[in-house]
């Protein structure tokens, strides 16, 4: 396969997982901002634009933040460059360049999905339709993997595919958490202290995770809990280990197609090293921010290894 | 209640003929079926009108969803757009295309050895049946292909000659396209499209297939690949990229083929090889179709200001060790100065007379010619020699008087850079509109394949039909449209 091929196989994937999280992201702030006094609801648009990395590009624009203005900023506006059509044009601008790479199953499922999504995305989003649009953004990612699932070969292409979806899920779900570390109260001392549950209801909303949680924990939300939840459950897929577990598998999958491993298989190593047998504890020991800050460095890391073990740019 | 076809179509095609005066290769003056279309019309005949109404708008959602899109030049660089399918066939009887075909027989292989001239002995030049200038003043000309055999002397890999028809055995060509001729895709992707939309009716009219053009492509190219290739030649199609307008085409060959499809900076010279840029290293190309013009080839040797291309490509292709096709250099022979000499260059080469007809072409830098085209722009239509899709033309009898005031100066100026020809009757094939049948101006181009096995042309081609009422601009980048191209079977 083309270096350049499998950095396009790659790119498309970290950018419908981004469109996807950022819809969800979305998903959960207004639902919180529609439950709130409009004072707090203000403060939600706010984190969502943080949470998004978008705060320099909106505040460059706007001077207050309300839902509408919020919502159509990162779906749609040209002053932000990252909003979510330009990611779904960026899938397809992909999509388009590997298309002898995936099957036409996989080509139908983006190419119908920009289609839709592009041409609403053309017109400013109402509050009655917002929840429509995001939800269409989810059934475009759904509908991808669907057929990356059910009619792509096994090959290189599949792995980089699948190595950019886990890439980007990491990262979206470290910052997301990272965002919020503040309300999570550094030290296992606050433990068991009354949380706002209103903020964590919605970090599990952003990650897709609010019944999974709910259903593991019975319903008990504290710091810990979510942690432990977010972090260190492998059977979440959306989780930190989650993602690594599945990383590793496609990396080494990498590796013996080309039967040698790279610079990416050994910083998965040293990645494996720090977060197996970790603990809550050891989490809050280091602190959550600096551990989310080191482990999104190290994902980073690894996505820029697998560019350059596999000749992505040259 | 059926669909107005004869009945409906005759008072359309009544008034058409009245004024245009054209052949309709469905009816025939009296009304009735031609041959061709018999079949054909006895199941339209039968098939409800939501039927076929449905079936035109499934037709376009589904180009659109598979992608099939152009990009049109000039326009916004995002802005994709669907080629209009008509789904009414345009209908080729086994015995028109058996003549049709020993004519491009002919004139590919006399255009393979007038390029083969051109770039060494010039015997044509010497022998005073070509003038000199023609080759001075074309762009497309490289000198540093003089000289030079390129592997297995195929210089015209892929060929599409642009026929038009003006009545039952008059066909004749409007141009050659030897440099890179596009559009196969559509070829291939109309007749798709008409078997999933209507199986039916390939049970009931016998259909030459061309399902098989990307096998036939692969095969013939293989069959070019550079002595001393060993084993199984690597083929690769090299494209401009996701920007460029026939992308689409670029992709689905490649696909279709079992080629890998690069850009120029997936590739290098390594060690007096071509190589692309693999995840596991590089590796070596021995057959490259290119679908980028030769100034993009090598900066080295064409533009050396530019960062597009592959540097020193061309030194691997002088010695012998990739084959790049079309040849560089080919573009010389789709000159409408030198297509004005067709007739002269297939008798020198081949010894025969054209069995293929060019259409009666004037030369403005000749004195007469010029004062004819002059005295009568009116009637008749005036192409840039170098000029391609339709544009910086003048179309006499539909020009305003201000265009043709306009274009009379340019040609004043540069007389050298323009051909005059007739305005012709070009045959109509009805197209399906929400009237029911109607009729419009079209061409056709056939694809050709040449490799040093032989010259292999696949039975349809691509038909391109002018969808606005009376146009002869069938061109798809000014609002043309294309059809399923049927060969019957004998």
């Amino acid at each position: 396969m083309l270096g350049r091929t499998a950095n396009g196989m790659f790119w498309m994937f970290r950018y419908l997982e981004r469109a996807e999280n950022t819809a969800r992201l979305l998903d959960a702030g207004m639902r919180m901002a529609l439950t709130r006094d409009a004072e707090t609801a203000q403060a939600e648009w706010r984190s969502v634009i943080a949470t998004s990395g978008q705060r320099a590009a909106y505040e460059a624009e706007y001077d207050d933040y309300t839902g509408q203005q919020v919502w159509n900023f990162i779906l749609r506006e040209r002053a932000n460059p990252s909003n979510v059509r330009e990611m779904f044009g960026a899938v397809r601008m992909n999509a388009r360049m590997v298309r002898t790479n995936i099957s036409s199953e996989v080509w139908g499922a983006v190419n119908e999905s920009w289609m839709e999504l592009d041409e609403r995305l053309s017109r400013p989003i109402g509050p009655n339709v917002v929840g429509d649009v995001i939800s269409m953004i989810r059934r475009a990612g759904m509908s991808v993997h669907g057929a990356v699932e059910g009619a792509m070969l096994r090959n290189e292409g599949y792995h980089f595919a699948r190595a950019g979806t886990f890439i980007e899920r990491a990262e979206s779900t470290a910052r997301i958490l990272d965002m919020k570390y503040y309300l999570l109260l550094p030290s296992l001392g606050h433990v068991g202290s009354s949380l706002d549950t209103g903020q964590w209801d919605q970090v599990l909303r952003s990650v897709a995770g609010a019944s999974a949680y709910s259903w593991l924990n019975a319903g008990n939300i504290d710091a810990r809990g979510i942690v432990e939840f977010l972090v260190l459950d492998d059977r979440f897929p959306r989780s930190l280990a989650f993602c690594r577990n599945a990383l590793r598998v496609h990396l080494a999958a990498l590796a013996k197609i080309h039967g040698a491993e790279g610079e990416c298989n050994e910083l998965m190593r040293q990645a494996d090293m720090e977060i197996n047998e970790l603990t809550v504890e050891d989490i809050f020991d280091e602190g959550l921010h600096s551990f989310l800050l080191s482990f999104i460095a190290r994902n980073t890391a690894i996505g820029t290894a697998i560019g350059e073990d596999y000749r992505f740019l040259a | 209640m059926l669909l107005p076809s004869i009945a409906a179509y005759d008072a359309i095609h009544g008034e058409t003929v009245l004024s245009s005066d054209n052949f309709d290769e469905m009816y025939d003056e009296a009304g009735e079926t031609r041959p061709a279309y018999k079949d054909y019309c006895e199941w339209y005949d039968e098939q409800p009108t939501d039927l076929l109404k449905r079936k035109a708008k499934d037709a376009d959602e589904s180009f659109r969803r598979t992608g099939i899109t152009f990009n049109v030049y000039g326009e916004d660089e995002a802005e994709e757009r669907l080629i209009p399918f008509d789904m009414v066939p345009r209908i080729i009887t086994a015995n028109e295309w058996r003549k049709l075909t020993r004519g491009i027989e002919q004139r590919v292989r006399a255009l393979n050895a007038f390029l083969y001239d051109l770039y060494h002995r010039q015997e044509i030049i010497r022998a005073g049946r070509l003038p000199e200038r023609l080759l001075r003043n074309n762009d497309a000309w490289l000198p540093n292909m003089v000289g030079f055999t390129p592997p297995g002397g195929i210089y015209t890999h892929i060929v599409g000659i642009d026929l038009v028809r003006t009545g039952p055995d008059e066909f004749f060509v409007l141009e050659d396209n030897a440099r890179t001729p596009s559009g196969v895709s559509y070829m291939l992707e109309n007749r798709e499209t008409m078997m999933s939309m209507f199986p039916d009716l390939f049970s009931r009219v016998a259909v030459e297939s061309v399902s098989n053009y990307p096998r036939r492509l692969a095969r013939s190219l293989a069959a070019c690949a550079p002595d001393g290739t060993i084993g199984q030649p690597n083929v690769a199609v090299l494209t401009p990229g996701i920007y460029n307008s026939a992308y689409f085409e670029h992709a689905f060959l490649a696909d279709q083929m079992g080629a890998v499809l690069v850009e120029a900076s997936d590739l290098r010279v390594v060690n007096g090889r071509v190589q692309m840029r693999c995840t596991d290293g590089y590796k070596q190309v021995d057959v490259i179709y290119r679908r980028v013009d030769d100034d993009y080839l090598d900066p080295l040797t064409f533009n050396p200001n530019s960062v597009l291309g592959i540097p020193g490509i061309m030194d691997v292709y002088r010695a012998g060790n990739v084959t790049i096709a079309n040849a560089p250099g080919t573009g010389v022979s789709d000159d409408k100065a030198i297509y004005s000499f067709m007739p002269e260059i297939v008798e020198f080469y081949t010894g025969e007379k054209p069995l293929l007809p060019n259409v009666q072409t004037w030369r403005c830098a000749d004195a007469d010619s010029l004062a004819y085209v002059l005295d009568n722009l009116e009637e008749l239509v005036v192409k840039e020699v170098h000029g391609s899709g339709g544009y910086g033309m003048l179309i006499g009898p539909t020009a305003t008087k201000r265009e043709v005031k306009e274009f009379r100066a340019k040609l004043e100026a540069n007389p050298e850079n323009y051909i005059a020809q007739p305005t012709l009757s070009l045959s109509t094939c009805p197209i399906f509109t929400k009237k029911g049948l109607a009729p419009r101006h079209l061409d056709l181009r056939p694809f050709v394949l040449v490799s040093p096995n032989g010259i292999d042309i696949t039975p349809g081609g691509l038909t391109r039909v002018a969808l606005k009422e009376g146009s002869l601009v069938v061109n798809s980048s000014q609002g043309g449209g294309t059809k399923d191209t049927w060969v019957l079977k004998d």
